[in-house]
């Protein structure tokens, strides 16, 4: 008591305290047995030879009491009272132990012991509902798990991958009849040009062996252009079922005049005959002096 | 020593840094054989021809014989034409390690197994899905629409704000209310990360890690919203034991008979152990071709945990878990 006025000029209002904390607006006490948390005159156990408290330990209410006469032992300073469990019951323990105190410190000894005993609840209670487990992440992993993913997604091909299957479902027919497209048409063209290019590769192959220059004769019939020598070749390799090559190759020859150079036919023959229909071309001097000219005249 | 050079020359196959003396010993060796009568040559030129005998310095116009080099000219020719074969290249899939739970199509265990398991019922046409959705704690907006998505995406979802309720005491309610599926979606900083799915009468509980969530409204070139219809399901690649049975799980959140007038297709598509989920309306052209385009949200899965038995994180059965330790350590290891 003696010493409580000069304890607190020098910690006190504008002094330097190490419990002290001070925002813009506020002091507080950093003072583990502090009864408010804040820095007053009233609250602070430096400058208080009288002083209570009540704090928490493990679940459990401690009232703690410092009173002048053990100013000197510092050991012994704070008295510990355990408080009861029951709330009503460590009221009337704290009104008991601070029978003739200030009313100022039974009160903030019990409101403490209030606020105390609510968040004790709420811990009870928060641990009995489900906890929120916080599982750390490795940011090595992380940053190689996104990675992976990118590279999967790429390898996925995802648009392909599901198309594919959506046309291999159609194919199956889990569609049933809802889409019209007219497969077995489709189908039936599709192995047609098959076997066509299959004929035309076999011929391709075969004709350095068979050379037989057969249009000569029906040739020189006709003294038409080359479209109408074709058309009387169409005609007439209808008409004539003599040998299967043969007609092939009218076949052939009529497609080589229609596609004046044919890229498609990249094999063997078609330069050689190509060669050949220009010799017969020539061979026939009308043609060629009416072309010539209408050239000239175009250059011109 | 020249001669034996000389002899081993001709019929051990390709010797890389033959001296031109060995070369010049070889020549004296056709010579007279070249001189021999056609026949007799022809063959043991055949002979030498048809292994690979010759040094590689050797070259088309050092045999004299004219016909014989131009019959050796027009086969190097016809070998040239014939391109080499393509070479395949390596990929982590053809480089993937076998897995010995890779399912045979006709395995009859696994058969059984699934006759008998927990989607038995549902393949079985007994039951039809009903899901619910849900989060975890106090989601944010991100979430939320999430799972509006989500529930739009899959028929028959029911979206119910969790109001801080333990699993355990939701499951039992759902099973009574007569749901096939719980799916909870956790998150994390406002982001869904990860996913519980609970197949409910009292099928497995998975858990996935989500990533990469895109939302409708962040697709590009998108459709227009998903209608009632029906949805198509497409499960790739799940080869594994393991992955079989997740593509069960994912098969059975969606009704059995698929409306095809909606033309709407679910695709979940496993690639490396991460399960890309896709939502598309498609339309064939022709044929052979589809056009596909991209509706509702996407966003990739990935395995983390099957636990036999509703979800019990405490004293659930565990079929699978990924320990990163052993499971990753090998980059050609995949487990779905």
């Amino acid at each position: 008591m003696q010493h409580d006025d000069v304890i607190w000029d020098l910690i006190g209002n504008d002094s330097f305290c190490s419990y002290k904390v001070k925002t813009k607006t506020q002091r507080f006490c950093r003072n583990e047995y502090n009864l408010t948390g804040l820095c007053n005159r009233s609250s602070c156990p430096l400058a208080n030879s009288q002083y209570a408290t009540v704090r928490e330990e493990k679940g459990r209410c401690y009232l703690y009491m410092k009173v002048v006469e053990r100013a000197a032992f510092p050991a012994r300073m704070w008295e510990k009272v355990k408080l009861d469990r029951n709330y009503a019951k460590a009221l009337e323990q704290i009104d008991e132990n601070l029978m003739y105190w200030p009313q100022f410190i039974r009160h903030k000894c019990k409101q403490r012991l209030t606020k105390i005993a609510q968040y004790l609840i709420r811990i009870r209670k928060l641990t009995l509902k489900r906890q929120r487990k916080l599982v750390p992440l490795s940011r090595k992993v992380e940053r190689r798990e996104k990675r992976r993913e990118e590279k999967a997604l790429i390898a996925a091909q995802l648009e392909n991958a599901i198309e594919k299957e959506l046309l291999d479902r159609l194919k199956q027919g889990t569609y049933g009849d809802i889409y019209n497209f007219p497969i077995h048409a489709f189908n039936k063209a599709m192995e047609k040009q098959e076997e066509e290019t299959e004929s035309e590769e076999a011929e391709d192959e075969e004709e350095p062996v068979t050379r037989e220059f057969v249009a000569d004769d029906e040739f020189e019939e006709s003294d038409l252009s080359d479209f109408e020598d074709m058309n009387n070749l169409k005609g007439s390799s209808d008409e004539e079922e003599d040998a299967e090559e043969e007609s092939r190759e009218e076949e052939e020859s009529e497609e080589e005049l229609e596609e004046e150079k044919t890229k498609a036919q990249s094999k063997g023959k078609a330069p050689l005959k190509g060669p050949i229909r220009k010799k017969r071309a020539y061979v026939e001097i009308e043609y060629e002096q009416e072309t010539e000219p209408a050239q000239k005249s175009k250059a011109t | 020593m020249d001669s034996n050079e000389a002899t081993t020359s001709e019929s051990v196959s390709k010797k890389k840094g033959k001296t031109k003396k060995v070369k010049r010993k070889v020549k004296p060796d056709e010579a007279p054989v070249q001189e021999m009568g056609q026949a007799e040559g022809e063959e043991t030129e055949k002979k030498s021809v048809s292994g690979p005998c010759f040094p590689p310095t050797f070259s088309v116009s050092e045999i004299k014989n004219k016909q014989r080099r131009h019959a050796m000219f027009l086969k190097l020719k016809e070998e040239k034409r014939k391109a080499p074969p393509k070479e395949v290249p390596k990929t982590i899939e053809n480089q993937r390690i076998y897995d010995e739970t890779t399912v045979n199509p006709e395995d009859e265990e696994v058969a059984f197994d699934e006759g008998t398991d927990e989607f038995s019922a549902y393949f079985s046409r007994l039951t039809n899905p009903k899901v619910l959705i849900t989060t975890s704690d106090r989601p944010r907006g991100r979430t939320v629409r999430f799972c509006e998505q989500l529930a739009t995406v899959i028929p028959h979802a029911h979206v119910y704000y969790r109001r801080g309720l333990a699993l355990k005491r939701v499951i039992p309610q759902c099973v009574s209310r007569g749901f096939t599926y719980v799916m909870v979606i956790n998150e994390d900083r406002k982001v869904p990360n990860g996913l519980v799915l609970c197949h409910l009468p009292d099928g497995p509980t998975a858990h996935f890690k989500v990533s990469n969530v895109r939302l409708r409204k962040e697709m590009k070139r998108r459709g227009k919203d998903p209608t009632e219809h029906v949805p198509e399901v497409i499960l790739n690649n799940f080869t594994t034991r393991l992955g079989h049975s997740i593509g069960r799980l994912f098969a059975a959140l969606f009704p059995h008979d698929p409306q095809f007038v909606g033309r709407q297709v679910a695709t979940f598509h496993n690639q490396r152990d991460f399960i890309f989920f896709r939502f598309h309306r498609y339309i064939f052209k022709n044929e052979k071709k589809v056009g596909i385009q991209e509706l509702g949200p996407r966003f990739t899965l990935k395995l983390r945990s099957l636990q036999k038995g509703t979800f019990d994180s405490k004293f659930g059965e565990y079929e699978w878990v990924h320990k990163r330790h052993e499971m990753d350590s090998s980059r050609r290891k995949f487990h779905l």
